[in-house]
This record gives structure tokens, sequence and C-alpha cells, in this order.
């Protein structure tokens, strides 16, 4: 009992909760962005999955983890792209399509593992991290909280950069107007195509960055179905924010302490069955939303295509 | 006379063509994998409508998917977004399951199975409840709530398969064991049980109750208009209920239908995920009981078929995902292109 409450195992147990809550966060404020414009975006797993297995592929090549996590982004924002030119430009069903690509990706990503990986399972070495002078020096939370791979503080830093982003300036205005009446923001002159593409390509970034993160710091490889929900997962967590970062941020965090637990206890020899751990985060969405859900103010045109001139 | 020729040409074309279309793409991947087309399709037939034991398989694998396609018509043509089917299925399955040798070993067989079916059936409805309940009084988006009462349900009923339904004598955590003289009875010595016709029998039926009766034109009202819908004096959120309801009792009846004629026992790791890859089917019949017929067994040929075609061609059989969402796509093109020329 005494081995399991040591500072390297409060040090871990941290530590495991803003790794496995970094890509939720990552993924629910890309997903944040997309629906703030009006379009529900399923194909966030879809887009994490890819960014996970392009991620880990060019981190493989080239040894280089920055780079990993570039063409990570770049893939995720690929498969957005897709999703622009069925929804956005030729508005198809946004949630048929999302489920598509998703399938699409799981198909893709699983065929490509197998072909390129499936004989030996590469795995990528430990990531260089980055400890930040006299904060990493605490004990317990400094190793825990203030020593990671660069990637994971600008997870952080973009939280309330998008706050402000969404609250000051004019990008934020016009995401707003997209999502809540498109035709005003056409009557101004903005287009809703270029407004709503670039922020479904800006969720595909961050939904692919959060893939990145998943297999090569959260796993250091990558296998089928790496990201096991977690773009479900962030797109619930988005729609609860209503369009807060930092509440994504905070959710994110609260899912990864839960993930972060299960695998702390498994590790004491704790007998306490991880599966209700994992409910707890659930369970409490539910409570707010039972609460809360009232004001549960989602984007007027949330899932419905733009077409000027439409009825 | 002549376009309205074309346009019925076309709604001949739509669910078909997507297929072949897909089916033509899948055997450039294939070709492009070095892989011989022709022999992975051929497989595909030889393991199942080819082979006796491979169309029993199929029509078993059926009887589930129906279950999961009429709850989808149910929640789809009344506008909600039920995409919790996962766990309600999932949940369905585990406490019929939990209960299925108590019941059988107590009560003559009879009256046990209907007695399984209609716990499995009550556990999807009450668990849909909260949903239902959050979407008809709090106006919460139905999408956010199921998708994540599906993530509660898998860590619940893992919790209640490693706890209060485990089968002490099991060295795994699992549900106990029911013998297979226990099971759905089976039609004249075949793989094949009672179920599949159930399954057929109900999708029928929704369909007729969506499209032939009172009930199913005030569900269809809510789902293309709450507002027309409260102004014309319905009970929008009484109706969301029962839609709910409907919804969630045929995908846990599902479950139940797959532990009590196929499965047999549930192991705690167990993760049924059939609702996103049924919901595209649901979609190609357009909310139709009959067409998804079809569909469902196109797309069980596909499973089974798939299967075995990708191991003999040492691929994952992920990679008929690839397909299913090569259909979808096709699909939405297709009706979008139709809905074009309908407006010109």
């Amino acid at each position: 009992m005494d081995t399991l409450f040591t500072q390297a195992f409060a040090t871990a147990f941290i530590a495991g909760a803003i790794t496995a809550g970094v890509p939720l966060w990552l993924a629910g404020l890309g997903e944040q962005i997309s629906e703030k414009s009006g379009v529900l975006n399923l194909g966030l797993e879809g887009m994490m999955l890819a960014g996970a297995f392009v991620g880990f592929s060019v981190a493989l090549a080239t040894g280089s983890f920055a780079l990993g996590f570039l063409a990570g982004a770049l893939g995720g924002a690929l498969v957005a792209l897709l999703m622009v030119l069925l929804c956005v430009v030729i508005h198809l069903n946004q949630i048929v399509v999302g489920i598509a690509i998703t399938l699409a990706m799981q198909g893709a990503t699983s065929l490509a593992h197998h072909v390129m990986y499936a004989r030996d399972f590469p795995r990528l070495p430990r990531q260089n991290e980055w400890a930040i002078p006299f904060l990493s020096d605490i004990p317990v939370i400094g190793k825990a909280i203030f020593t990671h791979h660069p990637v994971i503080f600008m997870a952080v830093l973009l939280v309330p950069l998008l706050a402000w982003v969404f609250r000051s300036t004019h990008i934020g205005l016009n995401l707003s107007a997209a999502g809540e009446k498109p035709a005003a923001l056409d009557i101004a002159g903005v287009s809703v195509g270029w407004t709503r593409g670039l922020a479904v390509v800006a969720t595909g970034l961050l939904g692919g960055l959060g893939g990145a993160v998943m297999s090569n710091i959260g796993a250091g490889l990558f296998v089928p179905f790496i990201t096991g929900g977690a773009g479900f997962m962030a797109i619930v967590l988005a729609m609860l924010a209503r369009g807060r970062p930092t509440w994504v941020l905070g959710s994110a965090l609260i899912v990864g302490l839960a993930m972060s637990v299960t695998t702390a206890l498994q590790v004491g020899g704790l007998q306490i069955p991880t599966d209700v751990v994992q409910m707890l985060p659930f369970t409490l969405i539910i409570v707010v939303l039972a609460l809360f859900g009232r004001r549960a103010g989602l984007p007027a045109s949330l899932g419905l295509p733009y077409q000027r001139g439409a009825r | 006379m002549n376009r309205g020729l074309a346009l019925k040409l076309l709604g001949w074309l739509r669910p078909i063509a997507p297929i072949i279309l897909a089916l033509l793409i899948g055997a450039l991947i294939l070709a492009a994998l070095g892989r011989d087309p022709s022999a992975f399709y051929l497989q595909i037939l030889r393991r199942t409508v080819l082979s006796p034991s491979g169309a029993q398989e199929v029509l078993v694998l059926m009887a589930p998917l129906l279950c999961l396609a009429a709850s989808l018509i149910v929640c789809f043509r009344a506008g909600l977004w039920n995409l919790g089917v996962d766990g309600q299925y999932m949940l369905g399955g585990v406490f019929t399951s939990a209960f299925a040798a108590a019941a059988t070993a107590s009560m003559p067989y009879w009256l046990a199975i209907p007695c399984l079916v209609a716990i499995g059936i009550a556990v999807g409805v009450v668990w849909s409840m909260v949903p239902a309940l959050l979407r008809a009084y709090q106006g919460v988006n139905e999408i956010i709530s199921t998708l994540m009462m599906t993530f509660l349900a898998l860590s619940t009923g893992a919790f209640l398969i490693k706890t209060v339904f485990d089968d002490p004598e099991s060295p795994v955590p699992q549900t106990i064991f029911l013998p297979i003289e226990d099971r759905l009875p089976r039609l004249f010595d075949s793989l094949v049980h009672i179920g599949v016709i159930a399954a057929v029998v109900i999708v029928l039926a929704v369909h007729v109750i969506m499209t032939r009766t009172a009930f199913g034109l005030k569900l269809q009202i809510v789902g293309h208009n709450p507002r027309a819908a409260e102004h014309a004096g319905l009970n929008v959120k009484r109706l969301t209920l029962a839609v709910f309801a409907i919804s969630a009792g045929l995908a846990a009846l599902g479950g139940a239908i797959d532990v009590l004629g196929v499965r047999g026992v549930v192991r705690a790791d167990w993760h049924p995920s059939f609702g996103l890859l049924v919901v595209p089917l649901v979609f190609l019949a357009r909310f139709h009981g009959v067409a998804v017929i079809a569909f469902v067994a196109f797309f069980a040929v596909l499973t089974i078929g798939g299967e075995s075609a990708s191991r003999r061609a040492d691929l994952p059989h992920d990679f008929l995902l690839i397909m299913m969402s090569l259909i979808l796509l096709i699909l939405a093109l297709t009706d979008h292109l139709i809905s074009r020329l309908k407006g010109r």
C-alpha cells in the first residue's frame, strides 16, 4: 500500500492524465470550431485515425517527432478537405458523410498498417521531453505537469488563443454567424462556404494532431483503431462545452484523469473495478446535461447546409 | 415524358449504382495492392450464397442486423438520431444472457424464451429513457447523449459481467453459458433459428406501422417539422419518448436474439459495434423496410464472405469498411444528382 502513494506514482498518474487528455482536448477544440460554424463533423474519429497513422509513419521514417506531428495535422486536414468538398461545396448530409469518412479511415489505416507494419510492429523511441526551467523542479507536479513534449504545451496555449479568437476577433464573429444565421453572414459579404470550409480544415488539423499525439506520445506505435472512439468522445465534449474552449480543456482533463486512474489502479493492484472508474466521467456529463441541458445553446444552423436563396 | 422516363430509370439505378461502383473501386484497390479482384469476389460468393452452411450463416447474421435496421428506421423517420443503438444492443444482450441459464432452468422452455427477450427489450427501453427525457424536456441534442450512453453502456455491461453476472465457475469474466438445446429453436435442423423469421416480420411490421398507420404518420410529421406537429396538436414530448422506447427496444431485441440464437454467453470484453455499419444500409434503403432487407442481406454476405476472402488474400477484414464507406458516399452523391435533376 505504501508503494502506491509514492511521489513517482503520483507523477506518473498526473502525467498519464495529461497524456490521455491532450488528444481529447485537441480534437474537442477542433470540433468546436466546425460546430461553431455550423458543421457537425462526425468524421472527427476518421481524421484522428488519419493523423495517428500519418504522424506515426513520418515520425518513424524521419526520426523527428516535430515532423511527425506536423504530418499528422496535415493528414487530418487532408481528410477534412474531403468533408469540405462533400458537405460544404455540394451540401451532402453531414452526418452521413461524417460516418462514411470515419468508416473509410478505419478501413484505410487498418489496411495501410497491415501492408506496412504488420510484420514487425515498429515502435518509436521515447520522445524528447522539454522541461520548463524552474517550474519543472517542483516535486511531483514539476515532473508531471511541466515536463512534456513541446506539443503538449502548445495544446495548452491553444485554449486561451481560441477563447480570444472566438470572443474578440472578426474570425470568431464570422464563425458564429455562419453557425447561427448563415444568410446574415452572406448578406454581410462574407462567404459562408469559405468560413465553414476553413473551419472544417482547422478541425482536421487539430483532430489529426490529436491522433498523432495518441500514437506518438501515448502509445509509441500505431495499431488499427488506435483512437478507440476518442473522436466521438471529443465530439461529445465539444458539444457539452457550448463554444467555450476552457470547458473542453476541463472536461478532457477529467476524462483523462479517469483513464489514468484506471491504469494506475491496475499497476497498484487495487481491486476496484476499472469499469466503474471509466463510467464516472460519462455519468458526470449526463448529470451536467440533465441540470444545465436547457441552456445547451448549440448553433441554430448546426448540421444544416447553406444554399443561397434556398428556403 | 422523356425526362419522366429518365427519372424512373434513375430511381431504379439509385440503390444499385452505388453498390456496383463501390465494388468496381474496391476491385481497383485490390488490383493496386496486387490481389486478384475476381478471385476475391468469387471467394465471397463461394463462402456465402454458393455454400449451404455459408448461406445459413448469412441468414443468422441478418437477424440482429435487421433488428438494428428496424430500430434506426423508426428513429430516423421520426427525425431523431439514436446513435446509441450499440449500447442498447449490448445491454439487451448482457441482461438476456445473465438470466438465460436461470430462466431456462426454472421455467418451461416456451415461457423462458419470451421472458428473456422481454428482459432484454425492457433494459434497452429503460436505458434509452435518459437521452429521451433529456431530449423531450431539456432539449438536449440526442446525438451527444446517445453517443455518450454507448460509452457508458460498454463500461456498465463489462462491470456487471465482472461482478453480479459473472459465472463463478469460469476462469474469465463471462455470463453463465446457455446450452445449445436451450437456445432459440432452429428450423429444419439448420443453423437458422426462429429469430431470423421474427426479425424479418419485425422489419416489415415497422415499415407498415411507419407508412400506413396514423401513429406512423404522426411520427413522420414530428420528424419533418416538430413545430408544425406541435401546432397540429400532437404531443411532441410523448411521441419523442415513444420513438426512443421503440427504437431502443428493437436494438436491444437484436442483442437478445444474438445471445439467445448464436452466442449463448457474453464475455466482459464484448464490444458490439454494428450500429455505424447499419446506418448506411438504412440510408441506402431510404428508410424503406422492404428494401433494407435486401441491403442487410448484401451486407451480411459481404461481412461473412469478405472475412474469408480477405484472409485468403492476406488482407485485414477491415478492408470491407472502405467498401462500405464508398457505397455510402456514392449513394449520397447520386441522391444529390437526382434531386438536382428533379429540381430543374
